[in-house]
């Protein structure tokens, strides 16, 4: 395709992402290399339907001449990345130093806000994104099987999930999930444990999130299979019918390399979806437990004060994170690019 | 009409605000200055804006009460002219508006248009009046006179009671986890570190500056004290928030709590709970700890405050409507949604524990610019103490050190 | 035909286990939902009981509140007291702008990365997938500043504008895929015959490239329908949406929420994704199929 003509035909999408997506990324970008201002304090009596007390506040005479001088803040180049919220560059180098053990330095680590809540998340992207992609593609091939009557009820049920708002499908689920709940109950009764919680101890907490995880994001990768397996070409199928090839063979040698393409397409979103989950910490209250990296963004800007200049910072490590992870599609994504232009 | 909102006003005990009466017959116009309000939205508040919106203005006249309210203030009143002329905060969302200089001194419009508001509802900060507080809130001790009785103790007047009561209560196999507080991860943990610190009498911040001190003796027995109520909490204690505390309570499953008094009109009445929850309990003021005599919580208020972005016709319509909104005369329809901090207003079953903790003399929450950063730190790491994974000078470091960070980045600290 | 000939081959024990296999997932993915609409009708206390679930089954309390086991106090609360109706106007439009806009866009785009072949596009692509990594929350609150001093602030279009942009990356993926998918040869062919590029586009592609629209659309779809973050905060209280709607009945720290509300809400806003979703699944599978025969 002629230069001219793609660039008409991708230009509203692009003009949408440049103004939208990517200034922003840029303004995220230069904020991450800033700090505040220096505050001028001043001291001052307060007085309230409480009584007096004696308190600070920011001179905002003194400031704002600072604040003129350099609109952006302080710049302070990649502190702001190693500052213990961060990177923590100096208590990493210290934790490493006093301790003798991989377990005990493991320890410490855990003890640092970026790094919990960057475990948390690998480990999430880990488990769920697999068992997405697998619970996905065997309810999307069982749905297939089912006489025709029965599908369009099966899919929108499938599609529930995924439907009904997260903020009050968490809320209802994790009612359910108390310990008084009808499937908080049922748990107890079946590991005979009475005082079972879900909520108390960490593995537990990141068992259930991890389970919710699961349960809300498969029936994207069911939708896409069940798109998928109704392009299924018919005649290697039916070859593989003559040579008496069993239902599991025509899965494993016709139907699953057929859908090698949309794999790589849900592994992609949900490894990025996965990355940046928020929505269920919040619902389940398991902030304590559970951070993930989205979740400190939030905490950050949702704050009583909001921390942009730190918000922006785990954005940018967030955008590098996603990165990284999602190299090994990448590079495939490139090689098909490559063969197809060979055609 | 007139006739029931002056003997209500009798009735109230309260003869000076006749002004009230008065204001009110001159209805409110407000020329043609424009009013946008932003705040919060809950029962108490829209009512205080629905009567605002009764005054008469050629200009425009409007009103966006959201959840949202905190996250978008900021930047609503940074825009010149500010998007809105009134914001409705509390103690601690106005900090970050006088953080950034977008609140106007209120002090010539009191004069001109303030004369009926009673000198305690003006928020001053130095010479400057900075808002106009409404209503008031605090968390405060909520007992179960029935199942005291049944396990034979007093009620508490000190944490340490508190303390003592329930493990009467737990022994006496009454319940297990009679103790309940807001002790969510977050915003919820933190304060209840802030009640209890200032309590014993403990200070945030070296006097005059923003260098934190809370990792001192006080510090390690405000901990102490928070483990030894959460022991007598739902192992869950880290996931309840003011909706889960309540719930627990309705429900009958604690003795003891330390609630919010804005929930307890939710609480007392006759939905959700049983008769023998609703008759027994009991609001009380907030318990002094460790042998102090201040009561160990902070006190809140609501309050409104006008942008300093917004031209004087537009600040002092907006002012005289809030004005106008808050008048006594909203006592007649909304006295019980609220602890009113108006001229007349006297204190419901339901108010009675904020106002035994005011005048048990407990301490406002501070309003110093770099509060909300200790807030937040405190928040996110003393989770980890109050689970048993790490020590008490363990946590108060960390608390410490994310603190320092958080404050380093604002400009507040070098 | 090929459907008969397999389920001629499939052997008994097969058919179980998958049959056992849909229903175990069906009532996996629908029994939070059935419990929801069950609860819907129920009072607070019983359908958010802390002393037995039970209660939710039985309804005790909502026997002695109103007399009856089971009542429309909640659906009424929410769409005639807090008039639930203007939000769900509102989503109506914004959802469907939303849509509309997005595919539009992402057609055009997609189609042009699918058939540009030279490595621009793929950095494109790429371009786009670090857009979409971008969480959304930072992306919103650096919206705030500009949009209150433009005074665009809390108008349905600016939500949508915000939310086709923040679609884009992923329409444009997902559709980028199903244009590879359709044979070059058949616009080519137009073009050989002498139509212009778009008019090969308009006449040629647009007719099969429904499925995959479709499918995309529905994404796009949930994705403005759920939103909380942009929505919420982006919108004034006169243009807010559903889901913004819904969380503020859940009630803040200092003042009790009204949870039934929000339940019954929730309720109500999914009863008509059952129509669309019923009517276009049949979209889906028969174009679906239809292209499929050609590939």
């Amino acid at each position: 395709m002629p230069h001219r003509t793609f660039f008409w035909f991708i230009f509203p999408s692009l003009l949408a992402m440049l103004l939208f997506i990517a200034l922003p990324i840029g303004s995220v970008i230069v904020q991450s290399v800033h700090q505040q201002h220096e505050q001028v304090l001043r001291t001052v009596e307060n007085q309230g339907p409480f009584g007096t007390t004696t308190s600070t506040v920011v001179d905002q005479e003194a400031t704002r001449a600072l604040r003129e001088a350099e609109p952006l803040g302080r710049f302070v180049g990649l502190d702001v990345y190693f500052d213990r919220a961060h990177l923590a560059v100096e208590e990493v180098g210290q934790a490493w130093a006093a301790t003798d053990s991989i377990g005990a330095f493991v320890d410490r680590l855990m003890n640092l806000p970026f790094y919990r809540a960057l475990i948390f998340t690998l480990t999430y992207v880990i488990v769920v994104t697999p068992l997405t992609i697998l619970l996905g593609l065997a309810v999307a091939l069982g749905v297939n099987g089912l006489p025709r009557m029965f599908k369009g009820p099966t899919i929108f049920v499938s599609l529930l999930p995924m439907m009904v708002t997260p903020l009050v499908g968490a809320l209802v689920l994790y009612w359910m999930l108390e310990q008084n709940g009808i499937l908080g109950s049922a748990l107890q009764s079946l590991t005979g444990d009475p005082t079972l919680s879900l909520r108390a101890s960490t593995p537990l907490t990141w068992i259930t999130l991890f389970a919710y995880g699961v349960w809300s994001s498969a029936p994207f990768a069911f939708i896409v299979y069940y798109a998928g397996l109704q392009t299924v070409p018919q005649d290697p199928l039916e070859a593989a019918m003559v040579d008496g090839a069993s239902r599991w063979q025509r899965i494993r040698y016709v139907v699953i390399p057929h859908l090698a393409p949309l794999t790589v397409f849900i592994a992609l979103i949900q490894l990025m979806d996965n990355f940046r989950v928020l929505e269920p910490v919040i619902s389940f209250n398991a902030g304590a437990n559970a951070p993930s990296l989205a979740y400190s963004i939030y905490s950050d800007l949702r704050g009583e004060i909001a921390l942009f200049n730190s918000a922006a910072a785990t954005s940018m490590l967030t955008i590098i994170g996603v990165s990284i992870l999602l190299t090994p599609v990448l590079i495939r994504t490139w090689r098909d690019f490559n063969a197809k232009r060979g055609h | 009409m007139k006739m029931t909102k002056v003997t209500g006003l009798l009735v109230g005990g309260l003869l000076a605000g006749s002004g009230a009466a008065w204001a009110d017959a001159h209805g409110c116009d407000l020329g043609s200055g424009n009013v946008r309000i932003l705040g919060n939205d809950f029962g108490a508040i829209n009512s205080v804006v629905d009567r605002a919106m009764e005054c008469t203005t050629s200009g425009e006249m409007t009103s966006n009460l959201t959840t949202e309210h905190k996250d978008i203030q900021v930047a609503a009143l940074t825009a010149d002219p500010a998007e809105y002329t009134v914001a409705i905060v509390a103690n601690g969302s106005l900090v970050p508006l006088l953080n950034e200089g977008l609140v106007r001194p209120l002090n010539d419009l009191v004069e001109q248009y303030g004369q009926d508001l009673s000198p305690t509802q003006l928020i001053r900060v130095g010479d400057d009046i900075v808002a106009v507080a409404f209503m008031a809130n605090a968390q405060h001790l909520f007992y179960r006179q029935d199942l005291l009785e049944e396990a034979g103790v007093e009620p508490p007047r000190t944490i340490e009671d508190v303390i003592a009561a329930g493990q009467a209560i737990r022994e006496a196999g009454i319940m297990e986890h009679p103790f309940v507080m807001n002790s969510a991860t977050g915003w919820n943990l933190g304060q209840e570190f802030n009640n209890m610190y200032l309590g014993y009498g403990g200070q945030f911040f070296e006097p005059g500056t923003a260098q934190v001190s809370i990792n001192n003796e006080v510090g390690m027995q405000t901990l102490e004290t928070l483990k030894a109520l959460a022991d007598l909490s739902n192992p869950d204690f880290l996931t309840f928030d003011s909706n889960a505390t309540s719930a627990i309570w309705e429900a009958g499953d604690a003795a003891l709590g330390l609630l919010w008094g804005s929930r307890g009109t939710n609480i007392l009445d006759d939905e959700g709970s049983t008769e023998q929850v609703t008759t027994n309990t009991v609001l009380a003021g907030a318990p002094t700890v460790g042998g102090g005599d201040t009561p160990a919580t902070t006190l809140w208020w609501d309050g409104f405050t006008i942008a300093a972005n917004a031209s004087d016709e537009d600040a002092a319509a907006s002012f005289q409507a809030m004005v106008h909104g808050i008048d006594p005369a909203i006592l007649e329809t909304a006295s019980e949604q609220a602890v009113w901090l108006v001229e007349g207003y006297e204190p419901t079953p339901v108010a009675q524990g904020v106002a035994e903790s005011a005048a048990g003399g407990a301490t406002p929450y501070p309003m110093l610019p770099y509060m909300g950063l200790l807030h937040t730190a405190l928040g996110n790491e003393l989770a980890d103490f109050m689970q048993g994974k790490e020590s008490a000078e363990q946590a108060l470091a960390d608390v410490e050190a994310a603190y320092t960070t958080a404050a380093t980045e604002q400009g507040f600290l070098r | 035909m090929s459907a008969t000939v397999s389920s001629q081959r499939k052997s008994t024990a097969l058919v179980v286990v998958s049959t056992t296999f849909v229903v175990l997932w069906v009532l996996i993915a629908a029994f939070p939902f059935f419990w929801t609409l069950w609860g819907s009708f129920k009072v607070e206390s019983d359908f958010f009981s802390r002393n037995d679930w039970t209660n939710a089954l039985t309804g005790i309390r909502t026997q002695i509140e109103t007399g009856g086991a089971f009542t429309g106090q909640a659906y009424e609360g929410a769409w005639i007291r807090e008039e639930f109706w203007r939000a769900a106007l509102n989503t109506t439009i914004v959802v469907f702008s939303t849509v509309v806009i997005s595919l539009t866009l992402g057609t055009l785009g997609g189609y042009a990365l699918a058939r540009s072949g030279y490595r621009y596009a793929f950095w494109l692509l790429m371009l786009a997938l670090i857009f979409r990594a971008m969480p959304h929350i930072t992306l919103v609150s650096g919206y705030l500043l500009p949009f209150f001093e433009w005074n665009v602030w809390g108008h349905l279009p600016t939500a949508i504008i915000v939310l086709v942009a923040i679609n884009q990356p992923f329409t444009l993926w997902m559709l980028h895929s199903f244009f590879l998918q359709i044979p070059k040869d058949l616009d080519e062919s137009a073009m050989v015959d002498g139509c212009s590029r778009f008019e090969a586009f308009w006449r040629v592609i647009v007719p099969v490239m429904w499925p995959g629209v479709i499918t995309t659309g529905l994404f796009s779809f949930l994705l403005a329908y759920n939103d909380f973050q942009v929505t919420a905060l982006v919108l004034s209280q006169e243009n807010q949406t559903m889901v913004p709607k819904i969380a503020s009945f859940l009630g803040s720290t200092f003042e009790a929420g009204n949870v039934m509300f929000a339940v019954a809400a929730v309720v109500s806003a999914t009863a008509p994704l059952f129509v669309l979703v019923l009517f276009f699944q049949r979209q889906i599978v028969s174009g679906l199929t239809a292209g499929a025969v050609k590939g």
